[in-house]
């Protein structure tokens, strides 16, 4: 394949990142804006042009015998350690880095195209931009990593980018306490990560992924069977790798940084803490799938701690008042749906359907969340409020992002012929396929999906209308707005027809899709069931909701604290590290570091106290001591002498 | 074997040059220091004389007795009143300066008395018969001359130092 | 009596009083002009050494006395300088107490 294309995929974004962020400052807000959103256009037409030929072509080079082959377009030496140990930099090309190009330009440029009239007012435009832009460059150059390195690199680029993003309103205290404590979460998991890279590299002699998965039992075998406490180094680089994922896609305990995350501008959270950042842990894992499939045991921790992410989130999103917040955790579960697909996926249970489902909801979920991302953005500003007690009745005012919401909803809730619909069921049934304890578990959730995202609907849309609405009346955004609304809405109504089986599976080899009836069916049922209740409970302005909090306060104020991660988190850095550990610590530094060049410092001082005298400036003092010292050599020569 | 009048002359002049150095450093009026000196000086010019270099005595009277204290009186009368008398020494001080001069005195007696050339009992009528007289005519030879033992150069560097030393002075003493 | 010859050491040993008594006075007194007469009794010492070392060890030269002739010299002009720099602090200070120009110190 022709270098052109890859390369300047990755270029066009980073030099509008260069070109906003140093000349950004004399350019007009709609200059900044055009060549932003011209920018990412043309990237998205790129690799769309690339995903098709990979696709469609039929070329040799990607398809042989009908499997789908992994390609590196390039693969450039940056570092070479050892002669085995090299770190390069390069694209690679194979289904999921197709589809991720696909999803992440689309997005991309949606949420470029709706902040040209979201942020229209917001000072720092055009640095907005230059950071949108320098994130697209991030996020497209971690999903064509060729080697792990590479996408280390990548990894903590869109961190920074994240960082950048949930800290643009920079006066707002709140919004850059969320920066930081983002960045410092999916730091320290990003540490864990490191390690992983390290261990893995150290012993398999290589970070290239196609090297490390083509041949798995050979990097199995390179550890030499050693073990640490247990298990193997080979699982427990797979676990330390995850456990950036974990960072990353905010999966329990490490999820804390993604609600405060909203703090950022709505479609900063569209693009990253809903469409592609966040499943970046995701593509991790399904990047290096081969690798976890010999070592089975680091996929049942994935698969654990997906579900009990996925419920927890559930839970607290049904009790959120603020709407990002809500979205924020369906996120969070929707991504640990993922998380437990990918868990629960082996070569011989469908040919690995959890792996190709997981990433068909991905896709879905990428384009869906981002809808709703972009709607409750909408949603805020018309009313100037994140809470829905602020909303209701919505509807009449604001038909267009109304629908789209709607569809949004359907779609998550996997409503028939919605996106969500098809990839959820796939999902579902390779967790059946699994163990049928997994499968029942994830209904659940996804019931209580469809009842969150649908009590925030009616609670947004119907209840009561607020009276402030007459002296300020809502109304639906401008076109810049509605037009990535409408785009992504039917996106999300027709996704579930594309033929994902056949494009996108573990190893390449086409997979057929077909509806499990029981699997789905009660799905469906359940999804309905979830609607319904919602429906009877917050259609209407009544008194249930109200007494149902009442009737257990406890359980809402928990839900609602979010289980009290954060007050833990606090407890735990406040009360253990920061009183006992680092308290200590800054004892010994005080006390014995500190002390000890002071020490110096006062031996020195005392003595120069003591000496200066001598530097009397008195030329009869040194005449004296002159003479002294003559005399003294003069009698020091006679002894010698004798 | 000196003649008696060399040595009774040599007596004298030695006892006043010691005592009067001895009063120089000890009077506390500084004009009486300084006709002290003057004595010292002019002891020495004498000393000079005895030794057979009549041009060096000369000379010593002229510019050391003659100009030089001259300058102090001048300097003294210009900064003291006439009864000033400079206060008592503090006693740390006298006791470290008479330390010094003692010890350093002695150190040096010891090492003249010590040293070969001391044994060598050469009177001065002996050495004075053993050198040439010195005429004027041979130290203007000496002083101007460019040979070997002639020191034209260190009299021109000496005659640039006196030049600098007189607009230094000016420069350094004059009113502003 | 040693010996009634005049010896080197005749001239010597008074030229080694006068340097001990100029030590003295150099270290011990406070005004400036009286520690200029001590440092030229001591280089007056040092003169009349130069003269009788030419003149006992080396008869047939006249070094010595050039040096002396040189010092003598040179000791007019630094006597000129120094006499010069005191009646300068005199006059900024009001008087000539070396314990008292101190403002330079440091």
């Amino acid at each position: 394949m022709d270098i052109t294309l890859p390369i300047l995929i990755l270029a066009i974004p980073i030099s509008m990142f260069l070109i906003l962020g140093i000349g950004g400052v004399k350019m007009s807000r709609k200059m900044a804006g055009v060549l932003g959103i011209l920018g990412m256009g043309t990237t998205m037409a790129l690799a769309y042009t690339v995903a098709f030929t990979y696709f469609f072509s039929g070329d040799s080079a990607f398809i042989v015998d009908g499997i789908r082959q992994q390609l590196q377009v390039f693969d450039v030496t940056w570092l070479a350690f050892t002669e085995k140990l090299v770190v390069s930099i390069g694209f690679l090309l194979d289904p999921i880095s197709a589809m991720m190009l696909v999803v992440i330009t689309t997005i991309s440029f949606m949420v470029h195209l709706y902040s040209w009239g979201y942020m229209e007012h917001e000072p720092g435009f055009q640095r907005y931009y230059a950071f949108l832009s320098l994130f697209s460059f991030s996020m497209l150059g971690l999903v064509v990593a060729t080697n792990i390195f590479q996408m280390y690199i990548f990894w903590e680029l869109v961190g920074v980018s994240s960082y950048l993003l949930i800290g643009f309103f920079y006066k707002l205290p709140s919004a850059v306490s969320a920066s930081k404590k983002a960045f410092i979460v999916t730091r320290f998991a990003d540490l864990g990560f490191l390690i992983g890279i390290l261990v893995l590299s150290f012993y398999t002699n290589t970070f290239n992924f196609a090297a490390l998965t083509s041949d798995p039992a050979s990097a199995l075998a390179s550890t030499g069977g050693a073990t640490f406490m247990g298990a193997s180094v080979l699982t427990w680089a797979l676990v330390l790798i995850y456990v950036g994922g974990m960072g990353k896609s905010a999966m329990m305990p490490l999820h804390i940084w993604l609600p405060d995350a909203m703090e950022g501008p709505t479609p900063v959270s569209a693009l990253i803490h809903a469409a592609t950042m966040v499943v970046a842990g995701v593509y991790l894992v399904a990047r290096m799938f081969p690798l976890y499939l010999v070592e089975e045991s680091a996929l049942t921790f994935i698969t654990c701690v997906g579900a009990i992410t996925a419920f927890y989130a559930a839970v607290v999103a049904c009790c959120q008042i603020d709407i990002k917040r809500i979205l924020a955790f369906s996120t969070i579960s929707q991504i640990a749906f993922m998380m437990v697909a990918l868990g629960v996926a082996r070569p011989e249970l469908h040919d690995a359907m959890g792996y190709m489902s997981s990433m068909f909801h991905l896709f879905t979920h990428a384009m869906f969340k981002a809808l709703l991302f972009l709607g409750a953005g909408a949603l805020i500003h018309a009313v100037h409020s994140n809470n829905y007690t602020e909303m209701g009745g919505l509807r009449k005012y604001m038909p267009i992002t109304h629908w789209t919401f709607l569809i949004g909803c359907l779609a998550i809730a996997g409503i028939w012929p919605f996106a969500g619909f098809f990839s959820k069921d796939e999902m579902l049934a390779a967790m059946f396929a699994n163990n049928w304890i997994w499968g029942a578990w994830m209904t659940m959730v996804a019931g209580l999906t469809a009842f969150y995202m649908f009590r925030m609907y009616f609670m947004v849309f119907w209840w009561e209308e607020n009276p402030h609405y007459k002296e300020h009346k809502p109304h639906d955004a401008p076109w810049q707005m509605s037009l990535p609304l409408i785009v992504l809405a039917t996106v999300s109504c027709v996704a579930g027809f594309i033929p994902f089986g056949e494009l996108v599976t573990w190893n390449g080899a086409p997979y057929h899709i077909h509806i499990d009836p029981v699997v789905a069916t009660t799905s469906l049922v359940v999804a309905v069931c979830a609607i319904g209740l919602a429906a009877w409970l917050y259609m209407k302005k009544n008194s249930k909701p109200a007494a149902m909090k009442n009737a257990m306060p406890t359980l809402w104020k928990a839900a609602n604290r979010r289980f009290y991660w954060d007050e833990i988190y606090m407890f735990i850095t406040h009360k253990i590290i920061f009183n006992i550990i680092c308290k200590s610590i800054a004892w010994f530094d005080r006390h014995i570091i500190d002390a000890t060049m002071d020490g110096f410092a006062k031996v020195t001082q005392r003595t120069s106290v003591a000496i200066k005298g001598m530097q009397s400036g008195s030329i009869q003092a040194y005449v004296l001591w002159y003479f002294f010292g003559a005399v003294l050599l003069a009698l020091v020569t006679w002894i010698c002498l004798l | 074997m000196d003649s008696v009048g060399n040595i009774i002359l040599y007596f004298v002049v030695a006892i006043c040059m010691v005592v009067f150095s001895f009063m120089a450093v000890t009077s506390r009026k500084i004009l009486r220091a300084a006709t002290y000196l003057l004595f010292v000086l002019i002891s020495t010019a004498v000393f000079y004389f005895q030794l057979g270099y009549q041009f060096l005595g000369a000379v010593q009277i002229a510019v050391y007795a003659g100009g030089i204290m001259v300058l102090f009186v001048f300097s003294i009368l210009l900064t003291h009143k006439p009864d000033d008398t400079s206060g008592q020494i503090e006693s740390h001080r006298r006791i470290a300066g008479v330390c010094a001069s003692v010890l350093g005195g002695a150190a040096l007696l010891f090492a003249l008395f010590t040293m070969p050339v001391a044994a060598s009992g050469c009177s001065l009528a002996e050495v004075l018969a053993a050198g040439p007289d010195i005429t004027m005519k041979e130290i203007g030879h000496t002083l101007l001359g460019t040979d070997k033992f002639r020191y034209l150069l260190p009299f021109e560097a000496v005659s640039v130092l006196l030049l600098a030393c007189i607009i230094g002075g000016v420069v350094v003493a004059r009113k502003r | 009596m040693y010996s009634m010859d005049l010896g080197i050491l005749w001239y010597l040993v008074p030229s080694v009083l006068m340097f001990a008594c100029g030590v003295y006075g150099f270290v011990t007194r406070k005004n400036l002009i009286a520690i200029l007469v001590s440092l030229e009794l001591m280089l007056n010492a040092a003169d009349l050494n130069f003269v009788a070392f030419n003149r006992y060890l080396f008869p047939g030269q006249m070094e010595g006395m050039v040096f002396t002739l040189f010092a003598i010299a040179i000791a007019a002009a630094e006597t000129a300088i120094a006499i010069a720099i005191i009646i300068n602090v005199y006059r900024a200070v009001g008087n000539t107490d070396i314990n008292e120009i101190s403002k330079m110190k440091f």
